[in-house]
Parts: structure tokens; sequence; C-alpha cells
């Protein structure tokens, strides 16, 4: 089905090749997930697949990729539209009409799929992805997941042979993005699609796979079983780093495989010892990893929220909250796509006026106050952290910053230095990966030291190692007294990072409560070592680990 | 979202549905041409009501609303070309004297021009005429736009056209995306402490706005490619030629013709037969390049009564507007000089208020025929579930 002979790709103006050596022979039917680092070359292995590279992208391409027996160099983009799928990572931009239904119908327009076969497939398309209600809605009033449903329909319902996926589920919710990725499984094993996928977040997707190809630093490896691939990868999810850590083998790759593996150790860990029935909470396994979680502190209050209402449009994003956000902690809020969670970000920042109730910031209201005077106190790392930085250089941007707060030069290169470790600061920030962008953005948004600290979904495009280095940041600066808010559907993170989580649906608080109590308690958002070790309250691979210590 | 039950609201005149983009745009543009037809500040500012009233009445729950937008530029219009008058004048010597600037003497060969020196109350009274005509087409323009968007518009293009299609679908996005994330570069602003006002701020919002912008135009480019735009089965040449020969000659006839109707100069009826010929080769590229046409429709709009009488509606204050004018009726080209209140026309005046008569004819759009249901029953305001 898909074909790639010795390819390599250099971008004009580039000295090194993007990508280098792929030799690959993908069969129908498989699905195949593409590993490796940010920036590693992923997005142009992908885009190599429907001819985006080089027919778009400029840049030169030896070799050979042929697709279902065309090959790329006769074929443009539109001549393989019929055959493979592409569904990009920012929805939005990819959007060519207005509304759900004309954009799902759009591709099958284009390739001239007849009208009563075109009527069928669309009102499939929209049950299969869940988007019967949202036919006639305008993309833009969209949340972000239920944009990235829509596009990967559109994409559907033109019937490809093949789909290409770039990190698909990166801006959903653990449901939402099992329903995507189920779909799409569905599809592998029913119609004999093949999928080739891109993601980060590889608790979602392995187990799903049948193949997966790593890409290091633009060398493309053969396609390779999941597990052997797992047992060197340099990027992989915590039931992974949980077997290797414990030496099961074989490799467990899904939660299912892992609880088997399992077993033993969770009545070891459950266990009282025996002779210490007078003080089983002390001594119980279990108990040296969980007794070590921190109270939330409660001392000093940043941000309080008394019986807040948020309207947007039409829309009541948030209704009637109330909290209390103190400083020390790290707060993460969750919910399923289009909860509320950004707009109460947005409100707590003085960006969204609070249509009733009240917002406080470190005792004063945001939106009353001048925006320099806000900054001090509350930060906000948006969505796309790219909307912070407007510098043509590392080194401008960390300069504009300094003078931007009032800070001594050389404050925010400072904090950058310790966030992103060195840095060559003449770079363009957009030559810089996903995971550095995201950190000057933090710098810069640091370099006022609010008290406040918000980050909206920071995890996106984020490898394991560049989420672990945000983890011990985000925990050094509650330490240092402020107070940390994240809104993420990224369970993992939250496992590491978090004090205490809040849960949104439809704009009202359902759960508030310490993290190892709200996620082990709901399937849907616990992470993957509390779901091998259910009923037990271990949330991370470091719990594990400590449990298994011996008692001292 | 339920369609809403018939009920015994006035309104249900018939089942709501949207209404063809096309009706739009020609109701659209015939106002539009009707307002640049005539100088009487009276019936430009019942163009804009109108206009306005439309919008509200039948523009769909969640499209862009680009009325605003346009009126806040016909209005800076206004404002320059008053401002322009004031400072260098505009060849009307009036008698009413406002105010005396100080004069700079500017050399003989710049006649006509002044810089400072006394400013009539006919020239500003001509000026802020002028700017009005102008911001009136303009809010015709806005109001077409936010009741039929333009990508909407842009499905009943001709397949000969695709090789435009790709330019005019990201040129269309570009300027909506300016806006919006001129918003969000901006509000990222004040998140690094700065108010975002002042000039020097705006100038600081123009390389990260445009960078954004043309970024997701080519990522809507690369997306229209790989969804297959422009896919059209190999066909004779000869057939190519003639079909885009046809399209390029009509398109450019009838622009030339639009320009000849909508510049109001004393020949606006010279500008007719060319937007009609031009019409002609459009309508005869259309048909060839129907023929060669791969794609097909989805759910198009049905074109029936209410499109044929929104069209009708839209250009016939044009038509009698520009009759008005070639026939020299009173107060359709308002003299400044001496400065009295111009009569106002009957036909005119009929003409323009018949064209809001097309909030009546045509059908309600269905989500807001669903709002209105619902709030017409005393439900609250309707809470759509989500919108992060």
């Amino acid at each position: 089905m898909i074909e790639l002979v010795n390819v390599s790709v250099t971008y004009a103006g580039a000295t090194v090749p993007a990508i280098t050596g792929a030799d690959l022979r993908i069969e129908e039917g498989e699905l195949v997930l593409v590993v490796g680092p940010t920036g590693s070359g992923k997005s142009t292995l992908l885009r190599c697949l429907n001819g985006l590279v080089p027919h778009f992208s400029g840049g030169t391409l030896h070799g050979t990729v042929r697709i279902g027996g065309r090959d790329t160099r006769e074929h443009r983009p539109r001549d393989l539209a019929d055959l493979v799928g592409f569904v990009v990572q920012d929805p939005l931009s990819a959007f060519v009409t207005d509304t759900v239904e004309d954009e799902i119908a759009y591709g099958m327009e284009a390739l001239g799929v007849g009208p009563a076969a075109m009527r069928r497939r669309l009102e499939e398309t929209l049950d299969l992805m869940g988007l019967a209600d949202l036919r006639d809605r305008t993309l833009r009033e969209l949340s972000g997941g239920q944009q990235q449903r829509v596009a990967i329909g559109a994409v559907l319902a033109a019937g490809p042979r093949i789909l290409v996926l770039d990190e698909p589920t990166s801006a959903l919710d653990p449901v939402a993005a099992e329903e995507v990725l189920g779909a799409l499984t569905r599809l592998v094993h029913d119609l004999g699609l093949t999928v080739v996928v891109a993601e980060h977040r590889l608790e979602r997707v392995i187990h799903h796979a049948d193949r997966v190809i790593l890409v290091e630093g633009g060398r493309v490896s053969a396609l390779l079983d999941p597990a052997a691939a797992m047992t060197h990868s340099p990027v992989h999810p915590p039931v992974v780093e949980l077997g290797r850590r414990l030496g099961w083998s074989p490799l467990p790759l899904s939660v299912r495989e892992a609880r088997r593996h399992a077993r033993e150790l969770r009545v070891r860990i459950g266990a009282t010892p025996p002779g210490t029935h007078h003080r089983p909470s002390q001594q119980r396994p279990l108990d040296r990893a969980v007794g070590q979680d921190r109270a939330i502190p409660q001392q000093a209050v940043g941000a309080r929220l008394e019986r807040l209402t948020v309207r947007r449009g039409l829309v009541r994003a948030v209704h009637d909250v109330s909290l209390t956000l103190y400083v020390g902690s790290v707060t993460a809020v969750m919910g399923r796509n289009g909860a509320g969670k950004s707009s109460l970000l947005g409100a707590i920042a003085g960006q969204l006026p609070a249509s009733a109730g009240r917002v406080e910031v470190t005792g004063e209201d945001p939106t009353r106050l001048a925006p320099r005077h806000r900054c001090r106190r509350v930060g906000l790392v948006p969505q796309d952290p790219d909307l912070l930085l407007y510098a043509d250089s590392v080194a401008a941007e960390c300069r504009a910053a300094d003078s931007d707060f009032g800070v001594p030069e050389g404050t925010t290169r400072a904090i950058l230095d310790r966030i992103a470790g060195p840095l060559d600061i003449a770079q363009h920030p957009r030559d810089l990966s996903e995971g550095q962008r995201l950190a000057l953005a933090l710098s810069v948004i640091l370099a006022g030291r609010p008290t406040v600290l918000l980050l909206d979904e920071p995890t996106r495009g984020l490898d394991y190692p560049a989420k672990r280095r945000l983890v011990a940041i985000l925990r050094e600066l509650a330490a240092d007294g402020q107070a940390v808010v994240l809104a993420t559907h990224d369970v993992e993170l939250v496992a590491e990072v978090a004090d205490r989580v809040i849960v949104l649906a439809d704009g009202e608080v359902v759960t508030d409560g310490p993290t190892r109590t709200v996620l082990t308690g709901s399937p849907a958002f616990a992470p993957q070592v509390a779901k091998i070790f259910h009923p037990l309250a271990l949330l991370t691979v470091a719990d594990v680990v400590r449990a298994l210590e011996p008692a001292s | 979202m339920p369609h809403p039950a018939p009920t015994r609201l006035r309104m249900r005149r018939r089942d709501p549905r949207m209404v063809h983009p096309v009706a739009w745009w020609v109701w659209g543009v015939g106002l539009a041409a009707a307002a640049a037809h005539t100088t009487n500040p009276a019936l430009l500012f019942m163009v804009v009501a109108v206009a306005g009233w439309v919008v509200i009445e039948r523009r769909e729950v969640g499209a862009l609303d680009t009325f605003g937008p346009f009126l806040l530029i016909g209005l800076a219009a206004i404002a320059l070309r008053v401002l322009m008058t004031v400072v260098l004048g505009n060849g009307i010597r009036g008698e009413i004297v406002i105010v005396h600037l100080p004069e700079v003497r500017l050399p003989d060969w710049l006649a006509g021009l002044r810089l400072g020196g006394s400013v009539s109350l006919e020239s500003v009274v001509a000026a802020a005429t002028e700017g009005l005509r102008l911001a009136a087409t303009l809010v015709c323009i806005g109001a077409a736009n936010a009741l039929a968007s333009p990508r909407r518009l842009l499905r009943y293009a001709p397949a000969t056209l695709y090789d435009v299609g790709t330019a005019v679908v990201v040129a269309l996005t570009f300027a909506p995306q300016l806006v919006e994330l001129a918003g969000r570069v901006l509000a990222a602003r004040r998140l690094r402490g700065h108010s975002g006002r002042g000039v020097r701020e705006l100038a600081r919002l123009v390389v990260p706005v445009l960078e954004g912008a043309l970024d997701r135009s080519l990522d809507l480019a690369a997306s229209m490619e790989s969804r297959g735009y422009g896919r059209t089965p190999v066909r004779d040449r000869r057939d190519r030629v003639i079909g885009s020969t046809l399209a390029v000659a009509g398109a450019v006839g009838t622009t030339a013709g639009l320009y000849g109707v909508l510049a109001a100069s004393d020949r606006g009826w010279l500008g007719l037969p060319t937007l009609a010929v031009g019409l002609v080769l459009l309508v005869a590229s259309l048909v060839l390049g129907a023929r060669r046409d791969a794609r097909t429709a989805y759910r198009r709009d049905p074109w029936r009564a209410p499109e044929w009488a929104a069209c009708a509606l839209g250009l016939l204050p044009a038509v009698v507007l520009l009759r008005g004018e070639s026939a020299g009726w009173p107060g359709i080209t308002v003299a400044q000089v001496p400065l009295s209140w111009p009569p106002l026309p009957v036909p005119a005046v009929a003409a323009i208020a018949l064209a809001g008569l097309v909030a009546w004819v045509t059908p309600v759009p269905p989500r807001l025929a669903a709002v209105r249901s619902r709030t017409a029953a005393g439900a609250p305001a309707p809470l759509l579930p989500e919108a992060a």
C-alpha cells in the first residue's frame, strides 16, 4: 500500500536532511504508529505520504515514495486525495468551509461522490464521530476536541484507503481520544484501512498499533514490532516505564497485559505485613508511597472565585463556580472538551469579564487592574504559546520581556536557562522545538513573578522528557510560593504534578479534591499506573518504586 | 439542532432554511449600487438602515458579523474625507465660512488645492456626503458578507474558475483571520503587561499577526490541496482554453461593467452594456465549465421564489436610482451650493424601502428560527452546551 525506497528529504536552505534512510513497506490494513521526540522529523515523514512533501513544502526528495502504486513524483497531493486522507495537527487551520456539514461534504464534493452516496456517507460519518448534534454549527464555535473530530470525519467521509494523522488526540480529553482511536481501529479491522499515526501520548495509542516506526534525529527505523520498539525507545508511556523498571517480560504495552504481570505485586503492596496488626496504617508498603503526599497548603490565598459565571456569546462557559486557589499548590483543572476550562482560566487572568459573581486575585479584581499591574499578580501561558512571542531571536525576546516587566536585564535569560537548559539564543523562536517554545513563553511570563500562574494545555506536542522537565519546574514554582493552575487533558502529567484536581462539566465543578483521591476514583481520568494497580491508590511509576523499597 | 415545532408565531410564513448566497449577494450589490448613485444623505441613511435591519433579521446564528466592522470602516472614511477637506479643501467655494485656518501659500501650479485657509460649511457638507456615500456602499457589501459568507458563495463558483478559487478562498479567509489573530495577539500583549493601546503598540502587532495569518493561509491551501480541490479529469486542451478565455473575458467585462455602474460617473448607462456582455460571457463559461465539472453537490441551497424576490428587491433601487440620476430627478444628486435640504424623490424612497421587504419574503435561517421560537416561548436565553 505504502512503499518508501531509500527516502531522504532536505528542505531548501537546510544543511542536514529532515529525514534520511526511510525504507519501508506498509501493507494494507495495518495501524502504524510513528514515535519520536519533538522535532525529530515525524511530520516530514507523514507529509511525504500524500505528496505534500515535496510538492507543497519545497525541498529535495531522494528515493521513491509509492502510494497504492502511484509515485508521488508524478502525482500531486490532489491526485492522491482519493487514496490518502491527511489530518493535520491544528484542525482550525485546515477547515475550508463554515459549518460542520459543509466541511464533511467538502472532500466528497471535490472527489465527485454521487449525491445519494454522499448523503448516506455524511450521515454515517456524523454518527461515527459523534457529531450529529453539531451538524449545523459553525466550525469556529466548536471546542478544540469537537473541531478535531470534525477534521477526522471530514477526511474519513471522502473514503480514502489510507489515513495519515498528525497527533490526532493532542487536543482531546481522554474519553474523546479513546473514542477517536476506537473509531480508527474499527476502520482498520472492519474496512482494512491503512492508518499511519504520529502521536506523543503513547499511552493512548501504543496498544492499538500493529507496527511502530521510530524516528530519531531524522533517522527513520524499519517497521518494528511495538514491544521490541518500546524496549529501547527514548519516548515511552508509563506502562512501558513500569515494565522496564520491574523487568517484566514480555514487555506489556496495555493496561490489561500489565495487570496480569502485576497480580502478585498488588497483593504484596496492599497487604498488611504479619505481626503489625496494631499499627497497620504505618506499615503497609502502599502507605510508604501514599503517606508522603503533601497536604494541600491552605495558608495564603492566591485567587478566590465567588459564584462566578462567564458567558461567551450565547454560551454559558462557566456557571456558578466558587473556588479558592492556594499559594504553594499545583491545581489541575480537567474536564471534557468544551467544559469551560479555558474560560475559567481566562476569567482568573482577567481576560474574560465575569457576567455574574466575582474573581479576586490576591484580593483584587483582575479586570479592574491595568495590565502592567495585573501581570504581577496573575500570569497566563495561553494554549498557543507562540502568541506571546514576537521577537526575531530568543535573546531579543528575553530582553523585551525584561523591559516589559521592568526587571533587571538578564532575568528572563536566567529563568530560561534553568527551564530549558542551554539554548542557541540567536535562533528565531519559530525554529525552536515545541517544548522549547513553551519554555520560552513560560520564562517570559515568569519574569513578571506572578503570584498566580495559569497554564492552558501546556503539554500539547511535548514528548516525555520535556514533560518531566515541566513537572520539575512547576513543583519548584509552587514550593517558591506561587499558586500554579493548569488546564489539561493529560492525566499522566496531572498524576505527576498536581496536589489538587478540579473536574469541570458544562461549566460547573463536579469534583474537587486531592489528586490521588480524584484520579483513582474515576475510570476516565485514571492514569495508567492507577489502572494497573486498581484498587490500590498508586498514581505514578515513582509511587510503585517507593512502595517496593525495602522497609527501613 | 432541533427544528422548532410549528407554533403560532407570526414569522412562520415558511419553513426555516438558508437563502441561496447568490441571492443575498445580488441583493447586497444592488443596494450598494443604489447607494453609489445618490448624494442625498436622507436616502443614504435609509440604505444603511435597511441593510442593518435585514442583517438583524436574517443573519444566521454563529455567522461572522461583518456588518459592524464595515460600518466602522465607513465611519472612518467619512471622518477622513471631512478632515482632508478641512485641511486641503475640495474645490467647493462656499459662502458660509465656519472657521479660518492659517493658510500656507501654495505655488500656482497647485491651483484648486489649498493648505489651511477658510473652511466653508458647504465644502464640509459635500465631503461628509461623499464619505457617507462610500460608507453606505461599504455597509451594503458588509451586509451581504454577514448574510451569506463568501465561502458559501464560492461553492457555486464554476469549475472553470478552479485555479482562481484557491487564491480567492485563501484571500477571503485572510482578512477575518487577521482580525481574529489581532484580537488574540492583543490579549497576549496584555499578559505581558502592555495596555495594547497606542500607535506603537499597534505597530508591534503587525509582525506576529501577519506572520500568523500567512502561516494559516498556507495551512489552508495545503489542506485544500490534500483534500482534492481542483482535481479535474484530463480533458481536451482546446475545451479548457475556450472555457478559461470565456471566463476571464466574462469576469473582466462584468467587473468593468460593475465599475461603470458603481462609479457614480455621469456615464452610468455606459456601464450597463459592458455589464450585460460580461454577464453573458460569464454564463457561457459557466455552462462550458459545468460540463467538465467533476464535482458533485451536497445539499445545494435551492433557488425558489424567495431568491428571485431577493434579487428583484435588491436590483429595484439600483435601477430606480440610476434612472433618476440620468433623468436628473431633483434630490438624487444634490448640489451643496447653495446649501439647502434636498427634496426627497418619492420613487427612490419607495424603492429603498421595498428593498427592506426582503426580510419578510425570505425564510428565517434555521438556527435563528430555533433561537427565536425558544425565546418567544418564554424559555430562558438558549444555552448552547459549549465553546471553549
